[in-house]
């Protein structure tokens, strides 16, 4: 009888474990099977997987929040003018443009034959409307805010746009070249589930938290697309990015870390460039001990950022020493980098003569969510014990960081990165006047605000050499006061499977799938 | 009757309470659905604007009531995010999430009855003490770990699947069921380690009791004994047990999607908690309530129907 129970058992045993092999390797053996003929295959269709990190927030251009967003709808949609590689403002839905002697009346000729994905003409009624709704003409709110500057919008005949203005404005061509300002046809009927644009790639499928599929426009005005299909998948977890690309799930991912980096096989090839973002610890210039500008110097004289740099992002990035970040061109004033160089004596003199020789402790709130925010301030807060100086981290959510910090600015000191919307200096400087309503480290120096004043004075009346003159002052008085502490421009990393070739970095947040090609 | 009509009062408060808990608790921390979908770019203006828009500026109280009313009449309301009705995202996920709750579940009964019952009969043997050393390691594992650990193996070093590679049933519904039968299995295992455990205490418990010697007495053999007697009277704990995991499974889900980049219910959840979504977070967290107090009610309907001495 024992033998039979024996027998019973282990055949239970024996069938229990047979059944879950044939479920886990039967599965597996197609999965296999179909993963080598899915390579093939996209070599000869010519398909990329793009991870992405978050999933997009609005097909609609207008309504697009997300900076994560707007660099994907860059590819469905275009405005009258669009951003290039270089910074530069290509012509786009029109060809060309006037502006008046005054900078008030903006005149644009639209591109000969140019096509929306449905395949129907853009019009000037469309460009009207586009526009229109941007402007909050069509009734409502203006959508994009600087816009309400925009008094009317004229379509004199087919081909032509005349853009009215109530006072000149030399960033009226960027915010118009944003993709926000984008054309859509005025009779769609929902751009929300089926978003029909201009640009080198149509939309075709979207299933939520899981991809968008994108397909080349054969329609396309400018250089076709190489690239046939674009899948962009939603990868919300970051520590699955590296298994993701190992795995062959997705081909290109680009803001990886360089920790991430560093995991990755022969298989991928990791370009470099940079973030276009100003790193820093911003400091509350309203409260007690950051009101005063020796303390603030001396925080800048105790971090030594090419340290910060070695040890978070083995030593890539790239130093700034004031709100403006190297793609700027013009703009960005490389000596500032080294008006403090790390010095801990004359830090330590600093505090005595500010009157904390015992140095003091802060709180530094920092977005949980950016990885390398949170690496840098570690190495910040070490850097600053050697004075005396106690940094408490306090990691928060990036929608708290957004409504206590950036909207109630309760804080003494944040590490975070801040970006530009638009290529113009007032996208990074604006916001350090006095009563500027994002000013949000509130600073408060009158000698700046003339200086933005006078850049502004001079680009109304379109003097650009003045006004470049005038916004670099600015740069020098933020630095000079020690407004923050300035770190660096991070560096970008980009894994791209080898294979496919073409990516190019623009100095806003634009990921042009257009350029990527298969070798 | 009276039985299942005090159940459903209790049930009904219980769903009320928890969706009126939800909406505190997204008014008390910091940061709002305006606030998150403006970013950076918020001007005072454009906040009130916004805030109007979404009707964020009204008390608290008002607000709660006019979502429960419209709750009730079946209209979610629409997603402050994407712009679309909350119905619409649910339905399309709820598959995703439901299909992997209930393949854990058979995985679970499936796997740990026969092994229970096995290790139950060879209690003191080396292939018992074997399992159950097994058992308690995987108990102790976390299923988000062992979902690491599975992907490890099974995704990168034996490649049976692409990490990753998920794809929907509405596209490939074979290709689907090949993926998430690994992260099916990551939430099985400890739920199986810990049933198998139970099982054959419960066995090894009701066979020292008289009725067993009885059953022998009668000329009964071990295994006429052990399924006709023993089993009958064990299986009732390891029957609530399974209940309390079914829910327990939907939940765990949650967690597995993530390590798995399974676009469930879960990463819904997630990102709408982030974005101050409340519409969607209220939708889902009541759905989840109520899937977990049903389950647990049809639990104490069948441990009535397995052992008639209960009456409730």
């Amino acid at each position: 009888m024992a033998k039979r129970r024996q027998g019973l058992g282990k055949v239970l045993l024996a069938s229990m474990l047979l059944t879950l092999t044939v479920a886990l390797g039967g599965c597996s053996g197609d999965k296999q099977d179909g993963d080598s003929e899915k390579v093939s295959d996209t070599a000869a269709a010519s398909h990329i997987t793009i991870g992405i990190p978050q999933d997009l927030d609005s097909l609609v251009p207008s309504l697009s929040q997300g900076a994560g967003t707007q660099e994907i709808l860059y590819n469905i949609y275009e405005g009258l003018y669009k951003p290039d590689s270089e910074g530069n403002l290509v012509p786009a839905v029109a060809s060309d443009y006037t502006m008046s002697e005054d900078g008030l009346v903006y005149t644009f000729t639209l591109r000969d034959g140019i096509k929306f994905h449905n395949g129907n003409p853009v019009t000037a009624a469309d460009v009207k409307y586009s526009i229109d709704t941007c402007a909050g003409l069509n009734g409502g709110e203006p959508v994009i805010s600087a816009f309400s500057n925009i008094v009317g919008v004229e379509a004199p005949d087919e081909n032509t746009i005349v853009i009215t203005l109530k006072e000149s404005s030399s960033s009226f061509m960027a915010i118009l070249s944003t993709v926000e300002a984008a054309i859509v046809p005025a009779d769609a009927a929902d751009l929300q589930t089926n978003p029909i644009g201009t640009g080198p790639y149509k939309f075709v499928s979207r299933s939520l938290q899981e991809n968008v599929v994108l397909e080349r426009f054969d329609g396309y005005w400018g250089e076709p697309a190489h690239i046939k299909d674009v899948t962009l998948k939603v990868l919300a977890d970051s520590d699955s990015i590296v298994m993701n690309l190992e795995g062959g799930a997705v081909d290109l991912v680009a803001r990886i870390s360089a920790a991430q980096a560093a995991e990755l096989g022969d298989d991928f090839e990791v370009l470099e460039g940079t973030m276009n973002l100003v790193q820093a610890v911003y400091l509350n210039n309203a409260v007690a001990p950051f009101d005063n500008e020796k303390v603030r110097q001396a925080l800048c004289y105790a971090v030594n950022r090419q340290e910060i740099l070695d040890f978070v992002s083995e030593g890539k990035g790239t130093l700034v020493g004031s709100s403006m970040f190297p793609a700027f061109g013009k703009y960005y004033i490389e000596e500032l980098n080294d008006l403090y160089t790390t010095d801990i004596e004359k830090a330590k003199a600093l505090l005595v003569e500010a009157g904390y020789p015992d140095g003091f402790s802060f709180t530094m709130k920092v977005p949980s969510n950016y990885q390398q925010h949170v690496d840098t301030a570690q190495v910040v807060a070490e850097q600053l014990k050697q004075i005396g100086v106690t940094a408490d981290i306090e990691l928060i959510e990036w929608e708290t960081w957004l409504s206590d910090v950036y909207q109630g600015r309760d804080f003494e000191a944040t590490l975070v990165g801040v970006d530009a919307s638009t290529l113009t200096a007032g996208a990074m400087l604006s916001r350090f006047r006095s009563d500027a309503h994002n000013n949000f480290i509130n600073y408060n120096n009158q000698e700046y605000d003339a200086a933005y004043a006078e850049a502004l004075a001079a680009e109304s009346v379109m003097d650009d050499d003045k006004a470049t003159e005038a916004y670099k002052k600015c740069e020098t008085i933020l630095a000079g006061t020690a407004a923050n502490v300035y770190i660096q421009d991070m560096c970008e990393l980009v894994a791209v499977r080898k294979g496919y070739t073409g990516y190019t970095f623009y100095p806003l947040y634009i990921q042009d799938f257009s350029k990527l090609d298969i070798q | 009757m009276r039985y299942i009509g005090k159940k459903l009062a209790a049930m009904i408060i219980t769903l009320l309470c928890i969706s009126f808990l939800v909406y505190l608790a997204f008014d008390l921390i910091p940061g709002d659905a305006a606030l998150a979908a403006l970013g950076t770019d918020a001007t005072p203006e454009s906040l009130a604007a916004l805030r109007e828009q979404l009707g964020l500026n009204r008390p608290f109280l008002e607000r709660y009531l006019e979502w429960l009313v419209h709750f009730l009449c079946g209209d979610f309301g629409t997603s402050y995010k994407y712009h679309m009705p909350v119905a619409d995202m649910i339905v399309s996920k709820l598959p995703i999430t439901v299909i992997m709750a209930v393949i854990s579940f058979f995985m679970m009964v499936v796997i740990s009855l026969p092994v229970g019952i096995y290790t139950a009969k060879h209690s003191g043997r080396r292939i018992d003490r074997f399992v159950m050393a097994l058992n308690q390691v995987v108990m102790s594992v976390p299923h988000f770990f062992m979902g690491i650990l599975i992907t490890y193996l099974f995704g990168m070093l034996l490649k049976f699947f692409t990490p990753g590679g998920f794809v929907s049933y509405e596209t490939d519904f074979w290709g689907f069921l090949s993926y998430i039968i690994f992260p099916c299995f990551a939430i099985a295992l400890p739920k199986i380690a810990m049933s198998v455990k139970l099982l054959r205490s419960s066995c090894i418990e009701e066979s020292k009791k008289d009725y067993v010697r009885t059953a022998y007495s009668k000329g009964n053999n071990t295994n006429k004994v052990l399924y006709r007697h023993v089993l009958r009277n064990a299986i009732i704990p390891v029957i609530t047990l399974w209940g309390m995991t079914l829910a327990d499974m939907l939940v765990g889900s949650i967690v597995i999607e993530q390590v798995f980049n399974i676009p469930g219910i879960g990463r819904i959840l997630l990102t709408s908690i982030s974005y101050r979504d409340y519409p969607v977070v209220e939708a889902v967290i009541v759905l989840i309530a109520f899937v977990v107090i049903v389950t647990n009610f049809v639990v104490d309907v069948i441990y009535q129907l397995v052992d008639p001495r209960i009456s409730v």
